[in-house]
C-alpha cells in the first residue's frame, strides 16, 4: 500500500502526495530544476545542499541509478518533489531503482504532487521554506517546521559539506558506453589544488583529463598552505548557499590572486566576484537547470549551460577597469563570468563540467590549462 | 549576424501533394516559412502544385505558383520572377530534391539564384548515403555497416558476408518507398529489384541490421555563427525495424541516463557541423543497443521534417518558422522566444509533461496489402496528445485516433497473441495490452516485441489498474480515485464500460465529485517563465491555467488525424475560420490533436487547445471558456459526429442546424425532402439484412451502388453488378456496424459526375463552383479528376443544377456551406448526395476562384448575409463564381506502397492528396494536374490500349488522334482488332495469361510509355490487375476509366501544342 506524504510551504500551502524513499521529515528551501534527465546527478550535487528539490519533468527514476553517475558519495537534497516517481527502470546502466538510492541515505520523496502549479507559485513567489515529511507528521506540523527553517541567506553551508581532509584526485573523464567520446585530453601535467565548498566529482575528472593531479583541501584551508603546494592553478568549486558569510575564503582567494592562475565554477566564482570588491544578491528563484542560454562575449558564440545558483554577482559592483565581464545570461542579462584585465584568473556562474547537462562549455577546462601553461612561463 | 540584406525575393518550394511519408506537416512548414520571411520584409515567392494547402492562399506570399514541381515549371518561374535565393529546406524532401536538380542543372547559377537553408554540398552529404558515411566516420561516430547497391548481384554478395537481415532503403525515395527487411535471398532480390528501379538514381543501400534497437531523434537547430541546439528528443516506442512515421513516437526520450542523452546530444551537433547544415532544423535519429549502449547514427535530414512539425508541436518551439529566419542570417539569439517574450530563441525547450504520437493507418482500403509495418511508411495520417504522464498522454492519443476500436478485446484473438507481437502492425499495441490481460509477462512481451520495458511496464500497470476498478459501482467511486482514474487518461466512455454505466453517468459523477479537467500550457520552459500563448492541454491536476477572457469568441472544431477521405482540405477551412474570426472582431479558439497542421500552430488562432475531438474533452474545453458558439461544419466528418450531441448538451453550434445535416445524411428523411422539391434522386432502398438487401437491388436493378449510411471516404462502398456482390458486402456491413442500415442506390452508369459548393445564408445562394467530373459517376468523387469551370456541360443542364442547389440549400436551411454531388445522364440532373459542410472541394474552389468560401461562411455562421459580404466574394450574393483559366484538381494516389494492391479506381476512395493544373485550356490544365499528380503523359512512343467493349468507339477515336501524333499504338487481341478494323495501325500484345512476351513484359522493358486499362464491371480479373499492378511499380502511367483517357489525349495535344506556361494565383485573381 503506498503511503502518504505531504509537503508544506512557509506560506501555508500544503502538497499532499505518495511516500517514496526515506521515512524522515525534511526542512529546506524549496527550489525547481528544469532538467529533463539527469535527476541522480542532481541528487548528489552538494550544492543543492538546504534544499528541497522540485523536478518539473514528471516522470523521475525511468533509468534508475548507477555508480558512475553520482556527482558525491551520497545524496546531497534535503527531499525530493515528483509528479510521478517511478521505482521500474529500464536501462541497461541501472544497478539500482531511484528510489532504493534515495532511501539508502534518508532522502525523502513525494510522488504525485501537480509540481507545475509549485513551480509557478515559486516563479511568482520566489524561493520559499518547506517541510517534507514520509514520516505522518500533520500539515500544520509541517508549516510550523517551514517556518522555523533557517532562511538561506547569510548562511555558511560550505563548511558543512566541505571535505574534512585533504585528498588527491588523478581520476578522468570515462566514457560510459563504447560510443561515448571524452572531449578532454591532457594539454600537460598540472598541479591544481581545489578548494572543496560542495565540489562535483565531475568537475575533479575535467580537471584530471586536461591533465592535472589534483589536491582537494578543505574550504578553511589557508592561502599560505595552499601555495606551499606550489600548484601551478587554483580551483575554487560550486557549493550550497550564499557566498557572503565564506568571508573566510573570500579573505584567502584575495591572497591567492595575482599570485596562482585560478579558476572558478559557481560558488567560487562569486568568492571571486567577493575577493574582487563585488557584492553579490540572492535571485527571486535561482536558475537550476540544464537549459541556460550564455554569451561568450569573447567568442559571440551562445553556450547552452547547466545552472544551480540562488545568488549571483553584481556585474556593477565590479571595477571595470580591472574585470572584463565575460559571460552574460540571455534569458535575464545576469553575469555568467568574468576574467580579470590583468591578473591569471577567470571564472563562470555555470557549470562547464555539465553533469548533468549539455557539454558546450568545457572548453573552460582547456583555458584553466593554457592560463597555467601562460603563467608557468 | 543579423538579416541580410542583399536577398530581397526569395523563391519557397512546397512539398506538393499529400503522400504517404510526406502530408500536411510541410504545409505547417512552408507557411511558417512564407510568414516569417514576409513579417521580415522579404518578397516571397511561392511554388507548390498542391491546392489544398495554406500556404498557396494568395495572402500567404506576394506570388503563388500552382505548378507542377518539376525543373521545367520551376525554372519557367525562376526565369519570369528572378528570385535572389531559393528556401529549400521547408518544403520535405519534394522541395529539396528539386532544388538540388535546380542547382546541380546550373539553373540556379544562369539566374543568379542562391541556395539558402542548406548548401547543395550539404544536401548531398546529407543524403548520399556513402559520403554520409564517410563523414560520420570522420566525427568517429558508427553506422551500420552497410552498402550501396546498384545490381542484386552486389546485393547477394554483401548478404553473403554480412548476413540476414539485412535492411534495404532505396536512396532519394519519400517516407522510404520501396525499402524492407530482407529475412533471406528470395526477400532480398524481391525487395532490391523494386528498390533500384523506385530510386531516381537507381541505387539502394543495403545495412547491417540493427533491428530491435532503441531508437532515438533529436531536432537540431544551427545558425550561421554556430550556435547550435536540441529542440528536442523523442523515443520511439517501437524499437528499430519500424519506419519512424509508423512508430509510435514519445518526447521527451524517457530511458537515457544524462551520460547516454549528452552523448546523443554531442553525436548531433557533430552531424550537423560536419554535414555543414549552417542554417536550419535537421533531424538526426540514433540506434541504441539495450545491451550495452552502442550508439550508432541512423540517418539526417538537412531540413525540417514530419519529426520537426511534432517537435514543434511538443515544445512549442517553432521550428519551421525560426529554420527560415535563420536562413536569412539571423542568429538564434536574435530571435525572440514568441511565448516568454523575455528570453530569446537561444534556448533548449524543457517541457513538463509527456507527448505521444500514434500514426493512424488505412490498410483496409487496399485489400491485397499485408498490413505489416517495416521500414518503409504507410500510415496516413497521425495523432498527438499531450499528458502529464505517459499513461495519460497514451491514452489520449488512442482516443484521438477516431479508430472507432476503443480496444475492445472481442476482435483481438489469443491465437495471434505471438505472431501479432513479433511482427509489428498496426494493432500492436492493442495486442500488447490483450497479452498482459491474459497474464504475459512484461519479459514475456519484451523477448517478443523489443519494446522498452519501461514502456510495457507503464501499459501493464494501466492494465492492471483497469482490472482494479473494473466491476465498481459507480456511486461508491469517490473523488480521489476518481481522480485518479482520470489522471491516468481513462475517458469517462472508458470509465463507463469498466463500470457498467454510460459515459453521460460518468460525467455527471465526475462533476459531483469536483473532479473536472484542468488545461496546462505549453510553454518551452517548464513553467520557468510566465507564457503569452494561450496553448493548452487538458490534465487532472490541481490548478488550471487556461485563463479565459471574455471577449466574444467562437470555438472551431478541426478534423483530427488525416486519414483518406478527411485531411489537410478540412484543416485549410479551419484555418480559414480561424483567419476570419480574427479579421470579424472574435476571438477563436482551436481544438484540435493533428501535429502536422497549420490549425495546430499556436499563433494560426488566439486560444489552441491540443486535445482529443472526443464529446468528453470538446465539452471540458467548452465547460472552462464557454464560447459563444461553435463551429463544426470545417473539419470533415469528425465534428459532425459530435454535432447532435453537443447540440444536445446545450452548446450552441453556428451555421447549419446539426438536425439540418443529420436529415441530409439519413437517406428516408432526405429521400422525403427531394420527394417534396421534385428533384429527382436515382431510385434507392436501405436494407439492414442480407436478404432484405438482394430484395431491394432485385427491385431497383442491376447494377446498384451498396453503402453504409453515413459515409466518409466512400468507406466500404461497391458497385454491384450481381447479387454475389451484394451478400457478400451485405454479410461484412452487418458484421461492421449491425445496427446502421446500408443504403442501395440504382447506379447510373456512364453518368456524368458533378460537385457543387455552395455558401447560403438561408435565403441568397453563392455557388462556388460547378465542378465537372473527369471520370464517370461510380468512381469516388475524392478519386476523380475534377475542372472548373465544366466543360462539357450545356447550358440547360447548368441552370437545371444551379435551380437545385439553391432550393435544397433553402430547404436544408443552410447557413455556411454547403456541397452537392450530381449525376447527369441522358441530359438529366439527378442528385446523388447532400452534405450541408465544408467539403473537401473548397479549397480547390478558393483557389480556382479567388474568393475564400470558408471567410465567407464565416461571416454568415456570425450573423451576416451574402449581401452584407459582396466585398468578399467579388461583389455576388448570387450565382455562380467565375473561373478565369481552366483549373484542374486531379488525386494523387498511393499505390506504390501497397504492392499487391489493384489500382483500378472504383467507389472505395484511396487517394491521399490532390494537384491543381492551370491551363487555358481543359488539355494543359490536365496536362499540368496529371504532372503534378506523378503521372507525367508521354509525347512519344507507344501507347497500350485494353478496353472493354462498351468502350471501344470511343478508344478507337483517341487511338486515331494519338496516332496523327505520331504515337505507336498496341492493344490486347480484341482492341486490336476494333483499332485495324478502323484502319489503326497496331501491335497486338498478349494478355499475361495467353503467353509471352506479354503487356507486363513490354512494361517492364520500358517499351509502354501509357497504358489504358479500363475494368470490366463487375470486378477485376487477375489479368487486369497484374497489367495495371505492373504499370505502377514500373511508373508508366496508367488510366483506368475511358474518360480519363479521354482527357489524357487532350492532355498529350496540348503539351505538343501549348508553350510552356505559368500562372500565379493574384495574377489571375486580378
Amino acid at each position: 500500500m503506498s503511503r502518504p506524504a505531504i509537503l508544506a510551504l512557509e506560506d501555508g500551502t500544503v502538497f499532499h502526495g505518495v511516500a517514496f524513499g526515506a521515512e524522515a521529515v525534511r526542512t529546506g528551501e524549496v527550489v525547481f530544476n528544469t532538467a529533463i534527465t539527469g535527476y541522480q546527478e542532481v541528487f548528489t550535487d552538494p550544492s543543492y545542499t538546504g534544499q528541497i528539490v522540485v523536478l518539473t519533468y514528471p516522470h523521475i527514476g525511468n533509468y534508475g541509478a548507477n555508480e558512475s553517475d553520482s556527482e558525491a558519495e551520497r545524496p546531497y537534497i534535503e527531499g525530493l518533489v515528483v509528479r510521478d516517481f517511478n521505482v521500474t527502470p529500464s536501462n541497461w546502466r541501472a544497478r539500482m531503482t531511484a528510489d532504493e538510492f534515495l532511501r539508502r541515505d534518508g532522502i525523502p520523496v513525494i510522488s504525485g504532487v501537480d509540481a507545475r502549479a509549485l513551480v509557478r507559485k515559486i516563479r511568482t513567489q520566489g524561493a520559499m521554506r518547506g517541510a517534507l515529511s514520509t514520516a505522518g507528521h500533520s500539515a500544520e506540523e509541517l508549516i510550523e517546521m517551514a517556518r522555523r527553517t533557517p532562511p538561506m541567506a547569510g548562511l555558511d553551508l560550505a563548511s558543512r559539506v566541505t571535505t574534512a581532509q585533504r585528498y588527491e584526485w588523478t581520476q578522468p573523464l570515462e566514457p560510459c558506453s563504447p560510443s561515448e567520446h571524452v572531449s578532454l585530453q591532457p594539454l600537460g601535467s598540472f598541479r591544481v589544488v581545489a578548494y572543496d565548498f560542495g565540489i562535483k566529482r565531475n568537475i575533479l575528472r575535467c580537471l584530471a583529463s586536461i591533465g592535472a593531479r589534483v589536491t582537494v583541501v578543505p574550504a578553511s584551508t589557508p592561502a599560505e598552505d595552499v601555495l606551499a603546494l606550489k600548484p601551478d592553478g587554483v580551483f575554487l568549486s560550486n557549493g550550497p548557499g550564499d557566498p557572503e558569510p565564506l568571508t573566510g575564503p573570500v579573505a584567502e582567494i584575495r591572497k591567492l590572486i595575482g599570485r596562482v592562475p585560478i579558476f572558478g565554477i559557481c560558488l567560487g566564482h562569486q568568492l571571486l566576484g567577493l575577493a574582487l570588491g563585488g557584492r553579490t544578491f540572492k535571485l527571486k528563484f535561482g536558475h537550476h537547470g540544464i537549459n541556460h542560454p550564455v554569451l561568450n562575449y569573447r567568442t559571440n558564440r551562445v553556450e547552452i549551460t547547466v545552472q544551480n545558483h540562488g545568488f549571483a554577482v553584481d556585474p556593477d559592483s565590479l571595477n571595470a577597469r580591472e574585470v572584463e565581464l565575460t559571460h552574460v545570461n540571455l534569458n535575464d542579462q545576469t553575469l555568467e563570468g568574468l576574467r580579470h584585465r590583468s591578473l591569471p584568473l577567470f571564472c563562470v556562474q555555470y557549470h562547464p563540467e555539465a553533469a548533468a547537462g549539455p557539454h558546450d562549455s568545457r572548453y573552460l577546462f582547456e583555458d584553466f590549462a593554457a592560463l597555467m601553461k601562460e603563467f608557468h612561463q | 549576424m543579423p538579416r541580410r540584406n542583399d536577398i530581397h525575393r526569395i523563391l519557397i518550394i512546397g512539398s506538393g501533394p499529400i503522400v504517404i511519408g510526406q502530408a500536411c506537416e510541410f504545409d505547417y512548414s512552408g507557411t511558417q516559412a512564407c510568414k516569417a520571411l514576409r513579417a521580415d520584409g522579404y518578397e516571397v515567392i511561392l511554388m507548390n502544385s498542391n491546392p489544398a494547402t495554406i500556404m498557396t492562399d494568395p495572402d500567404l506570399a506576394d506570388r503563388t505558383y500552382i505548378e507542377p514541381l518539376t525543373v521545367e515549371y520551376a525554372e519557367e518561374v525562376i526565369r519570369r520572377e528572378r528570385p535572389d535565393a531559393l528556401l529549400s529546406t521547408v518544403g520535405g524532401q519534394t522541395g529539396l530534391n528539386l532544388s538540388v536538380e535546380l542547382a546541380e542543372r546550373g539553373i540556379l547559377d544562369r539566374y543568379g539564384v542562391e541556395l539558402i537553408g542548406a548548401k547543395l554540398e550539404a544536401i548531398k552529404k546529407a543524403e548520399d548515403r556513402l559520403l554520409f558515411k564517410d563523414a560520420m566516420r570522420k566525427i568517429g561516430l558508427e553506422v551500420p555497416q552497410s552498402r550501396l547497391l546498384t545490381s542484386v548481384e552486389e546485393g547477394l554478395e554483401f548478404a553473403a558476408k554480412i548476413g540476414y537481415p539485412l535492411i534495404l532503403r532505396p536512396s532519394f525515395t519519400l517516407g522510404g518507398t520501396g525499402g524492407g527487411i530482407a529475412y533471406n535471398r528470395e526477400d532480398l532480390i524481391e525487395i532490391l529489384q523494386r528498390g533500384l528501379d523506385l530510386s531516381p538514381v537507381h541505387e539502394v543501400l543495403a545495412e547491417e541490421s540493427v533491428l530491435g534497437w532503441k531508437e532515438f531523434e533529436l531536432e537540431v537547430m544551427r545558425d550561421l555563427a554556430g550556435n547550435a541546439i536540441i529542440v528536442c528528443s523523442i523515443e520511439n516506442f517501437d524499437p528499430m525495424g519500424v519506419h519512424t512515421g509508423d512508430s509510435i513516437t514519445v518526447a521527451p526520450a524517457q530511458t537515457l541516463t544524462d551520460r547516454e542523452y549528452q552523448m546523443m546530444r554531442d553525436g548531433a551537433l557533430a552531424v550537423l557541423r560536419e554535414i555543414g547544415v549552417d542554417t536550419g532544423g535537421s533531424n538526426v535519429q540514433f540506434a541504441i543497443n539495450p545491451e550495452n549502449g552502442r550508439m550508432v547514427v541512423v540517418e539526417m535530414n538537412p531540413r525540417v521534417s514530419r519529426s520537426s512539425a511534432l517537435a514543434s508541436k511538443a515544445t512549442g518551439f517553432p521550428i519551421a518558422k525560426i529554420a527560415a529566419k535563420l536562413a536569412v542570417g539571423y542568429r538564434l539569439d536574435e530571435i525572440r522566444n514568441d511565448i516568454t517574450r523575455v528570453t530569446p530563441a537561444c534556448f533548449e525547450p524543457t517541457i513538463d509533461y509527456v507527448v505521444v504520437k500514434i500514426p493512424r493507418w488505412q490498410f483496409e482500403k487496399f485489400p491485397g496489402a499485408e498490413p505489416v509495418l517495416t521500414t518503409q511508411m504507410k500510415s496516413v495520417g497521425e495523432v498527438m496528445a499531450i499528458g502529464r504522464t505517459f499513461r495519460q498522454a497514451l491514452n489520449k492519443g488512442l482516443r484521438a485516433l477516431e479508430t472507432g476500436k476503443a480496444s475492445s478485446p472481442a476482435v483481438l484473438r489469443e491465437d495471434l497473441i505471438t505472431q501479432k507481437l513479433i511482427t509489428p502492425n498496426p494493432d500492436r499495441l492493442s495486442y500488447i495490452r490483450f497479452a498482459f490481460e491474459r497474464g504475459y509477462t512484461v519479459d514475456d512481451v519484451y523477448e517478443m516485441t523489443k519494446i522498452d520495458p519501461w514502456f510495457l511496464r507503464q501499459i501493464d500497470e494501466g492494465v492492471r489498474y483497469e482490472k482494479q476498478l473494473e466491476g465498481r459501482e459507480l456511486a461508491t467511486i469517490t473523488a480521489a480515485e476518481m481522480k485518479q482514474a482520470k489522471r491516468d487518461g481513462l475517458s469517462d466512455a472508458r470509465l463507463a464500460r469498466l463500470w457498467n454505466t454510460t459515459a453521460e453517468a460518468v460525467r455527471a459523477r465526475r462533476k459531483e465529485l469536483g473532479v473536472a479537467a484542468v488545461f496546462n500550457r505549453v510553454d518551452t520552459c517548464a513553467a520557468e517563465f510566465e507564457s503569452f500563448t494561450p496553448y493548452l492541454y487538458s490534465s487532472y491536476e490541481d490548478e488550471c491555467e487556461a485563463d479565459p477572457d471574455n471577449r466574444r469568441k467562437v470555438m472551431i472544431l478541426g478534423s483530427g488525424p488525416n486519414r483518406i477521405g478527411q485531411g489537410i482540405e478540412f484543416d485549410y477551412c479551419c484555418v480559414h475560420a480561424a483567419f476570419a474570426l480574427r479579421d470579424f472582431g472574435v476571438e477563436s479558439i482551436m481544438v484540435n490533436c493533428n501535429p502536422e497542421t497549420v490549425s495546430t500552430d499556436y499563433d494560426t488562432s488566439d486560444r489552441l487547445y491540443f486535445e482529443p475531438l472526443t464529446l468528453e474533452e470538446v465539452l471540458n474545453i467548452y465547460d472552462r471558456e464557454k464560447p459563444d458558439g461553435v463551429i463544426i461544419q470545417f473539419g470533415g466528418q469528425t465534428p459532425l459526429n459530435l454535432a447532435l450531441p453537443l447540440k444536445r448538451a446545450g452548446v450552441p453550434i453556428l451555421g447549419t442546424d446539426p438536425e439540418s445535416i443529420d436529415l441530409a445524411e439519413d437517406r428516408k428523411l432526405f429521400g422525403r425532402v427531394l420527394d417534396e422539391l421534385g428533384i429527382p434522386a436515382p431510385p434507392y432502398g436501405t436494407a439492414t439484412s442480407v436478404e432484405e438487401a438482394v430484395a431491394v437491388a432485385r427491385r431497383l436493378g442491376f447494377p446498384v451502388l451498396v453503402r453504409p449510411s453515413y459515409v466518409l471516404g466512400g468507406r466500404a462502398m461497391v458497385i454491384a453488378y450481381e447479387e454475389d456482390t451484394v451478400r457478400r458486402y451485405m454479410q461484412e456491413a452487418t458484421l461492421y456496424a449491425p445496427d446502421r442500415p446500408v443504403l442501395i442506390d440504382r447506379f447510373l452508369e456512364d453518368a456524368v459526375e458533378v460537385d457543387v459548393d455552395a455558401i447560403s445564408d438561408g435565403e441568397d445562394v453563392l455557388i462556388g463552383g460547378i465542378m465537372e467530373h473527369i471520370e464517370e459517376a461510380g468512381i469516388h468523387s475524392g478519386d476523380s479528376s475534377c475542372v472548373l469551370p465544366p466543360q462539357s456541360l450545356s447550358d440547360g443542364v447548368l441552370s437545371v443544377i444551379q435551380d437545385y442547389t439553391v432550393r435544397l440549400a433553402r430547404a436544408l436551411r443552410v447557413r455556411g456551406l454547403m456541397n452537392v454531388q450530381y449525376a447527369i445522364k441522358d441530359g438529366q440532373v439527378f442528385v446523388l448526395e447532400v452534405n450541408p459542410r465544408a467539403s473537401r472541394t473548397v479549397p480547390y474552389v478558393s483557389k480556382a476562384t479567388g474568393v475564400r468560401l470558408p471567410k465567407v461562411a464565416v461571416g454568415i455562421m456570425l450573423g451576416q448575409k451574402l449581401k452584407d459580404l459582396a466585398h468578399l466574394t467579388g461583389g455576388r450574393a448570387s450565382g455562380v463564381l467565375p473561373v478565369k483559366q481552366v483549373c484542374v484538381k486531379s488525386p494523387v494516389f498511393p499505390f506504390s506502397k501497397f504492392p499487391g494492391v489493384d489500382p483500378a479506381l472504383g467507389p472505395e476512395m484511396r487517394s491521399t492528396g490532390e494537384v491543381m493544373g492551370v491551363g487555358e485550356n481543359f488539355g494543359e490544365a490536365f496536362g499540368k494536374a496529371q504532372l503534378s499528380a506523378g503521372v507525367p503523359l508521354p509525347s512519344e512512343g507507344m501507347i497500350f490500349f485494353s478496353v472493354n467493349d462498351r468502350h471501344k468507339s470511343e478508344a478507337v477515336q483517341l487511338a486515331r488522334r494519338l496516332a496523327a501524333l505520331g504515337f505507336q499504338l498496341a492493344a490486347t487481341r480484341g482492341t486490336a482488332a476494333a483499332f485495324r478494323a478502323a484502319g489503326l495501325a497496331v501491335k497486338t500484345v498478349f494478355k499475361v495469361n495467353e503467353g509471352r512476351p506479354n503487356a507486363v513484359d513490354l512494361i517492364k522493358d520500358g517499351r509502354l510509355k501509357l497504358v489504358v486499362y479500363t475494368t470490366t464491371g463487375a470486378h477485376s480479373f487477375s489479368d487486369e490487375r497484374a497489367i495495371r499492378r505492373s504499370a505502377v511499380t514500373w511508373r508508366v502511367p496508367c488510366i483506368t476509366t475511358i474518360a480519363g483517357a479521354r482527357a489524357a489525349v487532350d492532355a498529350i495535344e496540348s503539351r505538343l501544342r501549348d508553350p510552356l506556361r505559368v500562372w500565379n494565383l493574384q495574377q489571375m485573381h486580378a
